[in-house]
């Protein structure tokens, strides 16, 4: 809502300067956007006229003007501007004026010839913006008069941003009730008597549909002028009010809305078929908008109708054909209120709104309909001429003001502020809000312009507005103590993120909606959860996986010089079931997915040159899951390289993958080395395990190592998995310390080196039994993988 | 007999001039060796009459500990003239830098939600979480938000298309953290109900939120932290109190100014706006828009069975995008998104 302070000021005129003014409204609830000032600090520039205009006499462009200043003698004043002509009334700043951009008039020679002021254009004076020629004044402004009083330019534009509650404020009447509530100034609402009839013409007016449209108030005016141009001093108001001047018509139903809020319409009557009606649409219909966009209308829009067809969305948009233009004259005027139900998210559906609709769905105050018919008619007859016939009523039941209890206690309990009935009383009386009291109860009944009084809360708030929130204390809070859960079975997300930053990873966010090739690229998912209303076709699927937001994290980074990159990242992903959790139909698990590219080690004096691998990150994971029994097993992945790619599972369940990213899409995004990527879910990895004590043994441990050859494709964990549960009692620890292909072991075969811990805590081992498990072991080695020891 | 004093002289002198261990153990043998001069003597004690062999046989033995001891210490002068020179051949240029696996980082934002999760479970908060594809009825409805609504325009909302892409009835990408009060005050409800006073529900809800708007300051996804705070007695005076407090901790500034005013919220009421203005740097006394809050409105509390009558809370919702930028000076919100090391290494 935007408006004039000097307008407002014909209302309610604190003794308040602007800033104030408009920290009071803040505090209030009433947000002041912006407060600028009409134009920029100049004075010393007056209203003049300009008599005569001869050639400079050394200079083409330039003209030399005797110019009536309102003094006795006329001033002699060079002028550059192309539309100077004897006859027209300009701005004239005299000597001694400072202009905006610091420009100071003197009395000067130009060209050799002296000139007493400068004539100015509307730039010069930082008013507009148009620097084309001066800026012509009415014919019947005084001269001499000071152009900043004559314009009016120490007005002040505020710009609320009012929040939906308060839609009494959307007018210039509305803000003056609160002002003058804030501030304790009485409050001036305009007189508004009814302008009598001098006609008889009338239209009748139907409510067909009573609850959305309760009351209506019609008028016909004929004989209207609508060609007259729009006084100064309304056009000024609307424009100063962010409406831009249209016709005289239009203008006046808009001045009233902003006057008193109360949006009208008004239609050209000659268009209008018999009587009107306020209904619902009829299945199939359509109008032409003043917007001109042909709409069907919903049969729960309210529509105003003649006998034979919609004219107009109630309170939302007029329709092109029943419309006024210049050439109208004869009108017909109307007032109504609409319940807000029945004008709420119409106008959205349709994708435009207009500040008819803004005000009705919001509230428009139902006490003062008729007073908005009065007033418009005022001003068209005064400003377009006409008659004016009777205003016609038709009215139902209105909106309810039940009247809302308040408890004194309840308020000063959920406030936690000591308030006295009286106080209350004092504050109630302030807003002009109407209440009985019954002891420490008010029992309040909301006026017809309060839509957001309906419960106690609602006056609450109004009492806490007006004591002032900043005098409502901020004690600290006192509560009951309870120490909270702390489960040594599951670990922090904290935790869990720590791990990877010690380990080199940057976490990263990236957007939840990402380009539909990732999903197809990197989960195979064709079926992805699209977004109805992206904001760019590159965030329209909803992510299944997170890697596509890291190897885009990735291309930018490589882009910028960053060669070695490690990145990681915790998300919710998406995907649709058929049941679901909290929200049917879709699964929406957190994931953590990392990423790692370029060397296994900074660049440094002492680092090699390898690049990151596959067991690089299996390391960081395995650390990250430490101790969990978690299994890595081959497995392909669409992401993944199918060779270097594996399934982690703990306790039987997928719980996700790690690998090298696909060669083909290595190649596809530009990467010019593997880069290795892993996504886990990561509940899996936030669980931990309570640690088991098992006895220490105090006798020494024999080692002993193991070397075998065996086939070159025997995956490691085949051979754990085989002895798991057959090992000798005394061995505690088997651990692969060297994996060897080459030059001494035959073709197609591997040798694996194990280190082998034997121990007993009761006792010392003797030789005899430790080689008798090293050949149990080897033999079950043979038998079960074609192992032989090692040469 | 030869002349003791001589021979230990000599043997210095010799050990003396010797560096070398081996050398040093051969020019041993020469006065300590089988045949050396002093077990020459010490041979030769026996053809000495009994009554000079007691003092001959004692300066002999006087004679080869000083020769011992000489040779001794010219040994530890070897040896510590040896470890001199292996110090300092084995010696660093202690300036290199150190062997890394390289540092990695939080985001800026988990920094700070982080340091609010901790600052708020100071103080008894538990962390709730809750889904980011949401139902309408928990985004909106069950905040007091009704379809048709005049605060749903606040809002512009994602919405999601069905298997035959068609919009998806009754679903939406969360527009803040404010649905997840609604799951936990029910779920609390459904394990507490019964009881004569509930306890109380102290949380705090950080997460991810949706809008349609993209520029410098509005991103289509950001962060939000809701709080709620629900039990018997609880004002808009200790919302004051809870929020200044944590505001003043996390930015570690005692005078920060912090203020309420009026606002409007479908969930709230009385509403407040917050905003905060620093006493130094380089927004010193501009009022900035922190965060909304408000006390718990009674709709909401009653569609998720709890007593307004009974039970008052507030509830509050913070940008930890903007506090973070607020904290450490960044001035682009789309930053934080872009995954760019060079700007997100400055926060390790």
């Amino acid at each position: 809502m935007k408006f004039s302070e000097s307008w407002l000021r014909t209302f309610v005129d604190p003794k308040l300067g602007s800033e104030a003014l408009s920290h009071l409204l803040t505090m209030a609830g009433l947000e002041v956007e912006e407060l600028d000032p009409v134009a920029p600090p100049f004075d010393n520039v007056v209203v003049a006229r300009v008599l005569e205009v001869n050639k400079h006499p050394d200079a083409d462009r330039l003209n030399v003007c005797r110019v009536d200043i309102g003094g006795d003698e006329p001033a002699v004043i060079v002028c550059g501007a192309p539309n100077v002509a004897p006859g027209l009334r300009v701005p004239c700043a005299l000597p001694g004026a400072v202009l905006p951009g610091g420009l100071t008039i003197k009395v000067a020679k130009v060209r050799g010839v002296e000139s007493s002021g400068m004539l100015c254009s509307a730039k010069e004076l930082g008013i507009a913006e148009d620097a084309s020629g001066l800026l012509i004044l009415p014919e019947d402004a005084a001269l001499g008069r000071p152009l900043r009083n004559y314009l009016d330019l120490d007005d002040g534009l505020f710009t609320l941003k009012l929040t939906p509650n308060r839609a009494d404020c959307l007018s210039l009447m509305g803000i003056a009730r609160e002002v003058g509530a804030i501030t304790g100034t009485p409050v001036r609402l305009p007189e508004v008597p009814a302008v009598p009839a001098t006609i008889a013409d009338r239209r009748e007016v139907r409510l067909d549909a009573p609850e959305a449209c309760p009351l209506y108030c019609g008028r016909v005016i004929t004989g209207v002028d609508a060609k007259v141009p729009t006084p100064d001093w309304l056009k000024r108001r609307l424009e100063r009010s962010g409406l831009r001047s249209i016709s005289a018509l239009v203008d006046v139903t808009n001045y009233v809305m902003l006057e008193l809020g109360q949006p009208l319409h008004a239609f050209d009557n000659t268009r209008l078929t018999g009587s009107v009606h306020a209904r619902l649409a009829r299945p199939g219909e359509q109008l032409r908008l003043l917007n001109e966009q042909t709409v069907a209308i919903d049969p729960d829009v309210l529509v105003i109708a003649d006998e034979v067809k919609p004219l107009a969305m109630a309170g939302i948009m007029g329709g092109e054909e029943s419309g006024i233009s210049l050439e109208t004259s004869e009108l017909f005027l109307e007032s109504a209120f609409f319940s807000p139900r029945a004008i709420a998210g119409r106008a959205r559906r349709y994708g435009f709104g207009s500040d008819a609709s803004h005000r009705f769905e919001r509230g428009v105050d139902f006490g003062g309909t008729r007073r908005a018919i009065e007033r418009a008619t005022r001003l068209i007859l005064d400003i377009c001429g006409g008659q004016a016939g009777p205003v016609v009523e038709a009215a139902a039941q209105l909106p309810a003001r039940p009247a809302v209890r308040l408890r004194t206690a309840r308020a000063t309990a959920v406030l936690g502020l000591p308030l006295t009935a009286d106080a209350i009383a004092a504050l109630f009386s302030g807003l002009g809000l109407p209440c009985e009291r019954e002891g420490d109860d008010f029992l309040v009944t909301p006026p017809t312009w309060r839509f957001d009084l309906e419960i106690e809360e609602d006056l609450i708030e109004e009492i806490a507005r007006l004591h002032g929130y900043d005098n409502i204390p901020a004690p600290a809070p006192r509560g009951r103590l309870a120490m909270m859960g702390e489960t040594e079975a599951a670990r922090p997300l904290q935790r869990i993120r720590q791990i990877l930053v010690d380990r080199g990873y940057q976490e990263v966010v990236n957007f939840a909606f990402v380009e539909e090739s990732w999903e197809a690229d990197f989960a195979a998912n064709g079926q992805g959860i699209r977004l109805a209303n992206p904001i760019a076709s590159q965030m329209a699927v909803m992510r299944s996986t997170l890697i596509g937001g890291l190897v885009a994290n990735l291309q930018t980074n490589l882009r910028r010089k960053q060669n070695r990159v490690r990145l990681f990242e915790t998300g919710r992903s998406f995907r649709r079931v058929a049941e679901g959790g909290p929200v049917a139909g879709f699964h929406q698990p957190w994931k953590l997915a990392g990423l790692a590219y370029g060397g296994a080690l900074p660049e440094g004096w002492g680092a090699g040159s390898r690049k990151v691998d596959f067991y690089d990150l299996k390391g960081d994971l395995e650390a990250l899951l430490a101790p969990l029994p978690v299994r890595f097993e081959r497995a392909t992945h669409p992401a993944l390289h199918p060779g270097r790619s594996a399934r982690i599972v703990l306790a039987g369940k997928e719980i996700g993958h790690l690998g090298e990213l696909h060669p083909q899409w290595l190649q596809k995004y530009e990467l010019p080395l593997p880069a290795v990527v892993f996504e886990i879910e990561l509940e899996a990895a936030k669980a931990a395990q309570l640690p088991a004590y098992a006895e220490v043994s105090k006798f020494p441990p024999v080692i002993r190592d193991l070397a075998i050859v065996v086939d070159q494709n025997l995956e490691l964990q085949a051979i754990l998995d085989g002895l798991k549960g057959r090992l000798p009692g005394l061995v505690k620890d088997v651990q692969l310390f060297d994996v060897y292909a080459g030059i001494g072991i035959p073709e197609n075969k591997k040798s694996l080196a194990f280190r082998i811990v034997m121990q007993d805590t009761q006792r010392t081992l003797q030789d005899s039994e430790v080689d008798a498990a090293l050949q149990q072991l080897m033999t079950f080695l043979e038998q079960d993988f074609a192992a032989h020891l090692r040469a | 007999m030869e002349n003791l004093d001589l021979i230990v002289g000599e043997a210095r002198e010799v050990f003396a001039a010797i560096s070398d261990p081996d050398a040093l153990e051969q020019a041993k043998a020469r006065f300590l060796g089988k045949s050396g001069r002093i077990t020459e003597l010490l041979k030769g004690l026996g053809k000495l009459p009994p009554e000079d062999k007691k003092t001959a046989g004692a300066a002999i033995n006087c004679a080869k500990e000083a020769v011992e001891a000489a040779l001794n210490g010219r040994r530890e002068a070897i040896r510590l003239a040896a470890l001199e020179a292996r110090l300092a051949e084995e010696a660093l240029d202690v300036t290199l830098p150190g062997r890394t696996e390289g540092r990695g980082g939080l985001h800026p934002v988990t920094r700070s939600l982080e340091r609010i999760e901790a600052l708020f479970r100071s103080i008894g908060f538990e962390v709730a979480d809750g889904p980011e594809i949401e139902t309408d009825f928990h985004n909106f409805t069950a905040l007091n938000t009704p379809e048709d609504h005049p605060a749903r325009s606040m809002h512009d909302t994602f919405y999601l298309q069905d298997e035959t892409g068609q919009v998806a009835d009754g679903v939406l990408l969360r527009t803040h953290t404010s649905p997840i009060q609604a799951r936990y005050m029910q779920a609390h409800v459904a394990r507490y109900g019964h009881l004569e006073h509930m306890p109380e529900i102290r949380i705090i809800a950080p997460g991810r939120v949706y809008r349609v708007d993209s520029d410098a300051t509005h991103s289509p996804m950001f962060h939000q932290v809701e709080g709620l705070w629900v039990g018997e007695g609880i004002s808009f005076a200790d919302l004051k109190g809870v929020v200044a407090d944590f505001l003043r901790r996390f930015f570690e500034s005692d005078d920060l100014k912090v203020r309420f005013r009026p606002s409007f919220f479908p969930f709230t009421e009385p509403s407040a706006e917050i905003d905060v203005a620093f006493m130094s740097g380089a927004l010193e006394g501009r009022w900035l828009e922190i965060a909304g809050c408000g006390m718990v409105h009674p709709n909401v509390l009653r569609i998720a069975g709890i007593d307004p009558e009974k039970y008052t809370g507030f509830a509050f919702g913070f940008g930890p995008d903007r506090l973070t930028m607020l904290r450490y000076g960044v001035n682009d919100l789309r930053l934080f998104f872009e995954g760019d090391l060079r700007f997100l290494r400055q926060f390790v």
